[in-house]
Parts: C-alpha cells; sequence; structure tokens
C-alpha cells in the first residue's frame, strides 16, 4: 500500500524525488485520520520552504492540522486541483492528490527522512 | 444536594483553594428591601444629566428606535440564549444572525458579512488586520478625516503585531474640502501597504471620492476598507459597487439606542474569496440529514477556539442582541424607510446649516458636500459650548479636541429626529451666548 519509491517524515508527509525536483504531499495515513478534507491552504509559489517548517494548512470536518515540509526548497508548482477538489488527498494522496512541487535545497535531507519500511512501522502502532 | 455529589460541606468544595488566599470577610452592606433598592438606583439615575435638545454625532446618532425592536430583542428566547455552538438546539438564534448578514451585505452591496462585531472601531481596526493577513504587507495607510476614535483602536490593535499605521492628512485647511485627496493618498501609498481606510461619510460629515480612493489603493495592490454609515447607504453608493474590499461600520443608527456609549454593534462585510480571513463568527445555510434548510456556525477553523494563535483573530464572538436589534430595525423601517430616515437627516442638517448662517453666527468650515453632519466655525466655540450645555443643550462635537488645528468649530449632526423648533431654539441659544 505505501509506495516504496517514496521518502517519508515523522508529521506524515511524503517526497517523491526526480533528480532535483522534489514533489510532496501527505500520506493516507493523515488523510485518514483527519477525516474528509474540505479545504488546503496551499503556499506561494516562489515561497521557501525549510525542512520540518510549516508551509500550508489542512482543514477537515473535525480539525485544522499544519502541514510540514519533509524538504527545503522554492516551491514552483502548486496543484491547483485542491482548491476545487481538497477531497483529492483523502482518495488519491500519493498522486492526484500532491500538494506542491519543489526544487530542492539540499539532498542530503532526504536522509532525516524515513524510507516506506519505517514509515509503515511508525503508523502501525 | 451535597450529599447528591458526595460532599459533606459547602467549604468541601473550596478545597483546592488554599487557605492562605481564601477570603475571610466580605465587605457587603446590609440587605435592602426591594423598595429601598429601587429608591437608590432611582437616585444614582437621576444623577444622568439628559439634554433638552441635542446635535451630538461624531460616531454615534439619535434616530427613532422602533418599538418592534424592543418587542423582538425583549422575547425570552432572544435575550437569554447563548453562543449557537449547538445547531440542533439553536435553529432560531442562528436564522436571526444569518438574516442579520444577508441584510448587512443587501446593504453594503458586498458578498458576505459576519455576525457582527463589539463596535465600528473593532471592526474598523479587524479590518486593517485582515488586509494585511491577505496582502501579506505590515503597513497601513488611514486617512485622518476617519473617526479618530476609531484611529485610536486601530492604532492600538496594530501596535500588538508591529504594524505601522501611516495617516493620511485630509484636506483640512480653512475653506479646504474637508476631503481626502486621491492624489495625496496616491502619493504615500506604495506596495508595502496593505490597505487605505477611509470613512463615507467622513468625521466631518463630508461625502469622500471612494471610487478614486479604492483606485489609488488598488493601483499598489493594496486592498480599500470602506468605514462607512449605515443609514447613508440609503442614499450614497454602497461600498460594493465602488470597489471597496473590505467594508466596516457601526451599527448604532440602526435601531440601537445611543445609551452613553454602549453597548453598540460593529458590522464587516467583504467579498467571498476573502471569507477565509475574515475574523469573528459567520452563520452559514446548510441542509440537514433529511434534506430541511438549516443553519450553522461555519468556517470556525479559522477562530480561536479551534485555531488557537493561529487563529485569523481573537474574536470569537458577536454582539447577538444588538446584531437582532439592527435586523429588527432594518426589516421594521425597510428600504422606503431607511430611505426616509436618510433624506430627513440630510435635510435637517442642511437647513440647520442655513439658519445658522442666515443668523450670521458661524459658516460651514468645509467647501465639500456634506452628509447629515457639518462642521461650523464659528468664534470662541469652547466657551459658548459650554455654556449651552449648561442650558441643557449639547451644541454638537467640540472639533478642537481631537484635531487641535480646528479651533472653534462644532461638528453638528441632524437626525430626522431633529425638529425645526429645536433648529430655532438653538440658533436663539447660540445668539445669546456671543
Amino acid at each position: 500500500m505505501l509506495p516504496d519509491d517514496l521518502r517519508y517524515s515523522r508529521e506524515h508527509e511524503w517526497v517523491r524525488v526526480d533528480g532535483l525536483q522534489a514533489t510532496i504531499g501527505i500520506t493516507g495515513f493523515a488523510a485518514d485520520e483527519l477525516g474528509d478534507i474540505v479545504f488546503v491552504e496551499l503556499p506561494e509559489v516562489g515561497s521557501r520552504l525549510t525542512q520540518f517548517a510549516t508551509f500550508g494548512v489542512v482543514e477537515s470536518v473535525k480539525a485544522v492540522s499544519d502541514l510540514y515540509s519533509p524538504i527545503s526548497g522554492v516551491v514552483s508548482e502548486v496543484n491547483q486541483a485542491l482548491r476545487e477538489s481538497p477531497e483529492l488527498l483523502n482518495s488519491d494522496p500519493f498522486a492526484a492528490g500532491w500538494i506542491a512541487r519543489v526544487a530542492m535545497a539540499d539532498v542530503a535531507e532526504l536522509d532525516a527522512l524515513l524510507d516506506s519500511r519505517s514509515y509503515a512501522e511508525l503508523t502501525a502502532g | 444536594m451535597l450529599s447528591a455529589i458526595g460532599v459533606s460541606s459547602l467549604d468541601d468544595l473550596f478545597a483546592d483553594i488554599p487557605a492562605t488566599v481564601r477570603a475571610t470577610r466580605f465587605e457587603v452592606p446590609p440587605p435592602l428591601t426591594e423598595q429601598e433598592v429601587r429608591a437608590e438606583l432611582a437616585r444614582l439615575a437621576d444623577r444622568n444629566a439628559l439634554p433638552r435638545i441635542s446635535f451630538l454625532g461624531a460616531g454615534a446618532y439619535r434616530h427613532l428606535v422602533p418599538s418592534v425592536v424592543g418587542e423582538v430583542i425583549g422575547r425570552s428566547e432572544f435575550s437569554t440564549s447563548y453562543t449557537p455552538y449547538q445547531p440542533e438546539v439553536s435553529q432560531g438564534t442562528l436564522q436571526s444572525i444569518y438574516e442579520f448578514q444577508s441584510l448587512i451585505c443587501e446593504l453594503t452591496g458586498m458578498e458576505v458579512a459576519t455576525a457582527s462585531h463589539y463596535d465600528g472601531a473593532t471592526a474598523t481596526a479587524e479590518a486593517a488586520l485582515m488586509a494585511c493577513r491577505l496582502t501579506r504587507r505590515d503597513r497601513i495607510a488611514i486617512s485622518s478625516a476617519v473617526n479618530p476614535q476609531v484611529r485610536r483602536v486601530v492604532e492600538t490593535y496594530c501596535s500588538g503585531p508591529g504594524i505601522e499605521v501611516v495617516v493620511v492628512p485630509a484636506d483640512l485647511a480653512a475653506g479646504g474640502s474637508g476631503l481626502t485627496g486621491p492624489d495625496v493618498a496616491g502619493g504615500i501609498l506604495d506596495a508595502g501597504f496593505a490597505c487605505l481606510v477611509a470613512q463615507q461619510p467622513n468625521f466631518f460629515g463630508g461625502i469622500e471620492p471612494m471610487r478614486e480612493l479604492a483606485e489609488a489603493a488598488h493601483a499598489v495592490g493594496a486592498q480599500f476598507v470602506a468605514v462607512v454609515e449605515p443609514t447613508s447607504l440609503a442614499l450614497l453608493q454602497a461600498p460594493g459597487e465602488y470597489g471597496a474590499d473590505i467594508v466596516a461600520a457601526e451599527g448604532q443608527p440602526l435601531g440601537i439606542p445611543l445609551s452613553y456609549g454602549g453597548p453598540y454593534v460593529g458590522l464587516m462585510a467583504a467579498r467571498m474569496e476573502s471569507v477565509r480571513q475574515m475574523p469573528g463568527r459567520l452563520v452559514g445555510a446548510t441542509s440537514d440529514a433529511k434534506g430541511r434548510r438549516g443553519y450553522v456556525l461555519t468556517l470556525q477553523a479559522r477562530e480561536q477556539h479551534i485555531r488557537r494563535e493561529k487563529a485569523a483573530s481573537n474574536i470569537c464572538t458577536n454582539q447577538a442582541l444588538c446584531a437582532l436589534a439592527a435586523a429588527t430595525y432594518l426589516t421594521a423601517v425597510g428600504p422606503a424607510g431607511l430611505r426616509e430616515v436618510a433624506e430627513l437627516s440630510v435635510t435637517q442638517a442642511r437647513h440647520l446649516a442655513a439658519a445658522i448662517e442666515a443668523a450670521g453666527l458661524g459658516e460651514r468650515r468645509f467647501s465639500a458636500a456634506y452628509f447629515a453632519e457639518v462642521a461650523i466655525q464659528l468664534p470662541d466655540a469652547a466657551r459658548r459650548h459650554a455654556e449651552l450645555a449648561r442650558q441643557g443643550i449639547v451644541g454638537g462635537y467640540l472639533i478642537e479636541r481631537d484635531y487641535p488645528e480646528l479651533r472653534d468649530t462644532l461638528l453638528l449632526a441632524a437626525t430626522e429626529l431633529t425638529r425645526d423648533e429645536e433648529i430655532d431654539a438653538f440658533v436663539a441659544a447660540l445668539r445669546a451666548t456671543r
């Protein structure tokens, strides 16, 4: 169920790396915990993200949660589909529900993230 | 009851409070009979000095409150109910607030209105902070012709988050327009400003060039915050039509008595695209599981009881009873009635200014068209204002209290309650103080 090619943060975000470009989003575990998502506050294109700092907000029917960036870099694109269809985070969190594309500042930061097995262990308990 | 909750004495309920900080004596006078209490309260109330005639405005206005307003807000279902957090038991309250919000949208020409705020001053301050959040800028510009009390509250609200307040000077020279010049505003505004705040009619009753001021704000990507007097909207152009991004107002003129300064009610409205940055309470319409129309508090994730320090504002309440009074007033007078109120206020203000000028007692300080309030220049205004007060006549507001450069100027307001005989009596009394 958990994509193998991704890295994961303890705050339940994922990163897909493609050279120096990264795509980030939230995991299915996070989406399930939040419940039906009704709104996503996306970062601005061109804004600078810092690893583990907040970069946006996701709102469900029962809670509001900050989003913590799994990596540092500059936002090159955000998923506009989430404005009209925030529920994509529930239905397809690892693909169509991607949140932002980021030009990575430091590839070494990925070492601080978990692989799919470690993340599965984290969320199993 | 004590045994029902498992304690043996009243003192047990205070067991968590250390004995060292517990009070042992209370300096409370002996009990009085109901007659004695009534007599004491009447004695205190008699100390209120009620004027025989008043032309005082400057932000709060003497309007007729139709008796239906008191009937509606006096109903215990409204006057005793608490915050409608549980929609299943609060549909009446929620519907009344939703209708209030709808009326404010109609009046201002905007798309969404909040459930109300404490007063116009805090609503204006919240509007300025909202503009800062929307633009991510930290400076605001505000005209010197905005009510000085409102400006002080805005400054207080801006001081915490470190937002700089820059005053745009209106043309207050003798014989000047008394208005905010769009060119002057444009010269001050730059891409660092979140908003320009202007008032309509302004503090001196002047009718501002709001469309041009909105354009000056938009030219630098700033929001335009219009602070409006609600009854004037029956005659003047709605803020939604001249490009206001956020509207704030003092709702007191809508069926709320002067009450020596409060309680009043703040109004706020904006475009739907900005709704997530609106502070305070919002009631929305929805449907229940059976498809029936219902009302709920919505978008509560903006409020501090959910978002804490990341909330849009610390405010998560409204002035429900005053908002209900305003909604009842608007419904009772209707658009035609509100227009009558505005037309009579405007007519009586002109009658007042003309009577003073015809008697050679004073003249208008500013040249621009005014609504229902006018600044009149006359010699020795402070002394004469005090003499009139001793006779039970409030000769308007002494402007030099807030604008030291505007000596010898009285701000006089008229409403539909201003009678011709009152104007005649005022002119006669004014003449006698020369």
